[in-house]
């Protein structure tokens, strides 16, 4: 095993005239109009991702207010439980519709896919602005519905507490949740148009790097399933407002019906979460393995199947909720075997780090971690999808720490990690390695101790959303609340170590990781049109091509070497 | 249909992707990231059919929602389906088919080059869709009138009607109790109809039954000698007839919940039809479109085919299942 160099990118000032690149999206033109009315795929995702940031710093305040309440029982910092719950629901939604559902596809997906694709945009420039209009608006909403008395619903908005729960910000929340499902509805519709019809030549499905194949999947899963969200609250508006009775039992409607077509969209959702995250990790792990990655079909097809089981399982929020055994019984069954395919990418990727020369980069980090997260969430989702456990188990911390180990532990990380991934080709500058991965481990350490503690917890019993709690459990609240301080403190390292490549950054070589997808081979940043040429692209995992150069400190793909670009290149044996 | 035309589809086609990517000689309709109009052409194509697959899926809630509500109260459904007026529904149903023929056409006439043709069509299909609304209106404040309309105030006749005595009984008898322990206890408070006194239904006077007896159920019972209006009369009837009626099974309103759910969500479309069409006409008169520009006459069409599809599932589930 040869030593793999890390990348080192080159000094500012050295090569600041010597750049022929010079011209890229940043600075094509300039000034904030540029930026509110541009139709530049990399700049709205530019934009997605600060707002995204933005609203992952709220919701994490939120976060950390809700841990703090809870370090002692009864009052801690607030004297009302109403504020605790206000407090929860906000860090819910905020978290879920705000920063989670739009983190990977609507930011990073919106500046990478095109890129990766060879293309110049995306299908839809108008719409794809337009739809980070209507985030914007959905935010605002959001953020409106505080200073109108808040909610205290739970980002589930069950009925029939949402419809009688007196706090004044429920229609506002359900309106910025309902404008912000159509922004996800339009970046999906954008995004499989895009994946249809803009695909380069020598691109067919199976040469699609993961990446875009979990998009794909991602965006199948938003346009499918996100409408349906939009008529429940639209229904709930409804009821709410002028009491049409269709979820109301005394009037003969049915508030199990909510449930039903709550979560019809919001397990699916739960996809829309992890599916570009799973994308991410194969981009990363194989780059940085250097080594092709292992199962290209099983991992692209299982995100379909991902995405198909996703639609069928939902009945298992509902287990308690008074649905016939034979309802339960079948839905915790097809619930079981979304394991398949989950597992299935997980022995791939574990598969494709065996024997390959492994890169510890800041991002690598990031992936490694996810497969341990990932593992523990997916496989205690199996506790929870069994019936008779799941009776027990059903709305405590066990639910908790369950989903924060997949939203946050893999969704979350996955993003942080891809964003180290192609910082330096989003913004052309190198942040600190040492630092990323030290604040990795930080945020690994800090999140197993907040939410590995909430799996006792709640297999002891402590129900989730409660302000307060029987005293016995307090050394497990006080051991997680820790925990969480730990975890905003490497998140607070993450942002210095990546802000600070701002100051001081050494400017970033087109292909930092040794990658052989399509956006490595354009400069960093990219040029306003990505590809001066429609590129042709060959095997995007075959890494024999890739070549370290010193000079630029990053790597350089050799593309006459690849048979399937260069028809008069010599034939490689089979991998 | 399509042989005869110019379709910007077969240009893409024959070329496939080519790499000419060169800046100033563009088609002024290619936007600069296609390649060439045919690619561009079938990414609005496949983009308006994933949004009408949202459409489908958004009204799809509510179909699933009717579905729940039909089968749990079947009584409910085949009771209140008579108030509805077959025949204006019926009209409501041709006028939308007819406008789909002429949006249909229009794409033809922009297709072919026709632009009289395409503007004319165009606005035939905008005046199908105000029919559509002003016959809607009709239905709706006949409804209104009648006060057959969603939730508790479904049981509670309005104001200023005749039967100001009724009434006032009705608000002076003894609410339901409510067992559900809840911060606002009058939302789910019905007024019982156990409690409603009797009320001789030939009091009622026949010209408050609205014209042609359309507030009737028309399987009930009519009404034993209905005696001469009274000059005046009309202006202050109290036309809530089916408060009268004892063979309306309890949770009646809900059929009118879901009805004004589901054909107001369509009306919603229907508006927002017009607005893709007054605009669709107002780029035709500019002389946009041709053989080799169509798409958004083509995506706009789409877009009203869904609305005049959606209707024709609602027109049979709602008015036709007596």
């Amino acid at each position: 095993m040869t030593t793999i160099p890390l990348p080192t990118g080159t000094p500012i000032r050295d090569t600041i005239e010597a750049r022929p690149e010079a011209d890229n999206y940043l600075t094509h033109t300039r000034g904030v109009l540029s930026w509110i009315f541009t139709l530049d795929h990399k700049r709205i995702g530019v934009m997605y991702m600060w707002s995204v940031l933005g609203s992952f710093l709220l919701g994490g305040i939120f976060a950390l207010l809700l841990r703090t309440e809870l370090l002692t029982p009864g009052p801690t910092i607030t004297e009302s439980a109403d504020t605790y719950n206000q407090w929860f629901t906000l860090h819910g939604a905020i978290m879920v519709f705000l920063v989670i559902i739009p983190s990977i596809p609507a930011a990073l997906g919106n500046i990478i896919l095109p890129i990766m694709l060879g293309a110049k945009d995306v299908a839809f420039p108008r719409l794809n602005l337009f739809s980070y209009y209507l985030w914007i608006a959905g935010a605002v909403l959001c953020v409106m519905s505080l200073a109108m008395g808040g909610f205290d619903t739970g980002w589930t908005f069950y009925t029939p507490y949402s419809t009688t729960t007196t706090t004044g910000g429920v229609i506002p929340v359900l309106t910025a949740v309902f404008i912000l499902g159509f922004s996800s509805i339009f970046t999906g519709l954008n995004f499989v148009v895009t994946v249809h019809k803009l695909r380069p030549p020598g691109m067919t499905w199976f040469r699609m790097p993961l990446f875009l194949w979990a998009l794909y999947a991602t965006a199948i899963i938003q346009v499918l399933a996100t409408p349906v969200l939009g008529i429940t609250l639209l229904l709930l508006i409804v009821e709410r407002t002028v009491n049409i009775g269709i979820f109301n039992p005394a009037m003969g409607g049915d508030p199990v019906l909510y449930q039903h077509f709550f979560w019809f969209y919001s397990h699916p959702a739960v996809y829309i979460m992890i599916l570009p995250a799973m994308g991410i990790i194969s981009e990363i792990i194989a780059i940085n393995s250097h080594r092709s990655i292992f199962g290209y079909r099983f991992i692209a097809l299982s995100s379909i199947a991902i995405a198909m089981f996703s639609f069928i399982v939902w009945g298992h929020h509902m287990f308690t909720s008074g649905q016939s055994a034979l309802m339960n019984t079948v839905f915790s069954a097809i619930s079981f075997s979304v394991a398949i395919p989950s597992a299935v990418k997980v022995f791939n990727w574990v598969a494709t780090l065996y024997k390959g020369s492994v890169s510890l980069t800041t991002p690598m980090w990031y992936a490694l971690a996810f497969l341990f997260l990932f593992t523990i969430g997916g496989l205690t989702g199996l506790h929870l999808a069994t019936l008779s456990t799941d009776v027990h188990l059903h709305d405590t911390y066990f639910v908790v720490a369950h989903f924060h180990y997949v939203m946050m532990g893999s969704a979350l990380i996955a993003m942080i990690g891809g964003l180290h991934h192609w910082w330096p080709k989003i913004f052309g500058r190198m942040y600190d390695e040492r630092l990323g991965t030290i604040a990795c481990w930080i945020i690994f350490i800090g999140f197993n101790v907040t939410f590995f503690t909430q799996f006792v917890l709640g297999s002891q019993g402590m129900p989730r959303r409660y302000y307060d709690y029987q005293p016995e459990f307090q050394v497990y609240h006080v051991i997680s609340t820790l925990g969480s301080y730990i975890m905003a403190f490497g998140f607070v390292l993450t942002a210095v170590s990546l802000f600070g490549s701002f100051f001081g950054g050494r400017r970033a070589p087109a292909n930092p990781w040794g990658g052989r997808s399509l956006e490595w081979q354009c400069a960093s940043p990219p040029p306003f049109d990505n590809f001066a040429k429609t590129p042709r692209v060959g095997d995007c995992y075959d890494f024999s091509v890739v070549h370290w150069d010193e000079k630029t400190g990053g790597y350089w793909v050799d593309e006459s070497a690849d048979p399937e670009v260069n028809p008069s290149a010599p034939p490689r044996p089979a991998h | 249909m399509s042989q005869s035309i110019a379709h910007p589809q077969d240009g893409h086609r024959a070329d496939g992707h080519h790499d000419d990517h060169g800046h100033g000689h563009h088609d002024p309709n290619l936007a600069h990231h296609f390649d060439s109009l045919g690619q561009q052409f079938d990414s609005a194509k496949l983009g308006i059919w994933l949004f009408l697959a949202t459409e489908v899926l958004f009204f799809g809630g509510l179909f699933a929602a009717y579905a729940i509500l039909r089968m749990r109260h079947p009584d409910v459904f085949s009771y209140a389906s008579h108030y509805l007026d077959t025949i204006m529904g019926g009209i409501n149903t041709c006028v939308l088919i007819v406008s789909s023929l002429t949006m249909a056409l229009a794409v033809r006439y922009a297709q072919t080059d026709n632009r009289r043709g395409l503007i004319a069509c165009l606005v035939l299909t905008f005046m199908g869709a105000v029919g559509f609304l002003v016959i809607k209106y009709f239905e709706y404040s006949h409804k209104f009138h009648d006060n057959l309309v969603w939730g508790t105030s479904f049981y509670v006749p309005p104001e200023g009607a005749e039967g100001d005595a009724e009434r006032a009984l009705l608000k002076s008898a003894p609410a339901a109790d409510s067992t559900i322990e809840v911060k606002d206890p009058a939302m789910f408070v019905v007024p019982d109809l156990a409690a409603k006194p009797a009320v001789d239904a030939s009091a009622v006077k026949a010209a408050s039954r609205g014209p042609s007896g359309l507030a009737r159920p028309s399987g009930a019972p009519a009404p034993a000698a209905p005696s001469e209006p009274a000059p005046g009369a009309v202006e202050q009837a109290h036309p809530a007839l089916h408060l009268e009626d004892a063979a309306m099974p309890p949770n009646t309103h809900l059929f009118f919940a879901i009805y004004y759910a589901m054909t107001g969500l369509h009306g919603v479309h229907v508006v927002a039809g017009m607005g893709i069409l007054a605009w669709l006409t107002w780029r035709a008169v500019r002389g946009d479109f041709s053989s080799k520009n169509f798409t958004a006459v083509d995506t706009g069409g789409l877009y009203w085919h869904i609305v005049d599809l959606i209707w024709i599932f609602l027109f049979p589930l709602f008015y036709l299942i007596h």
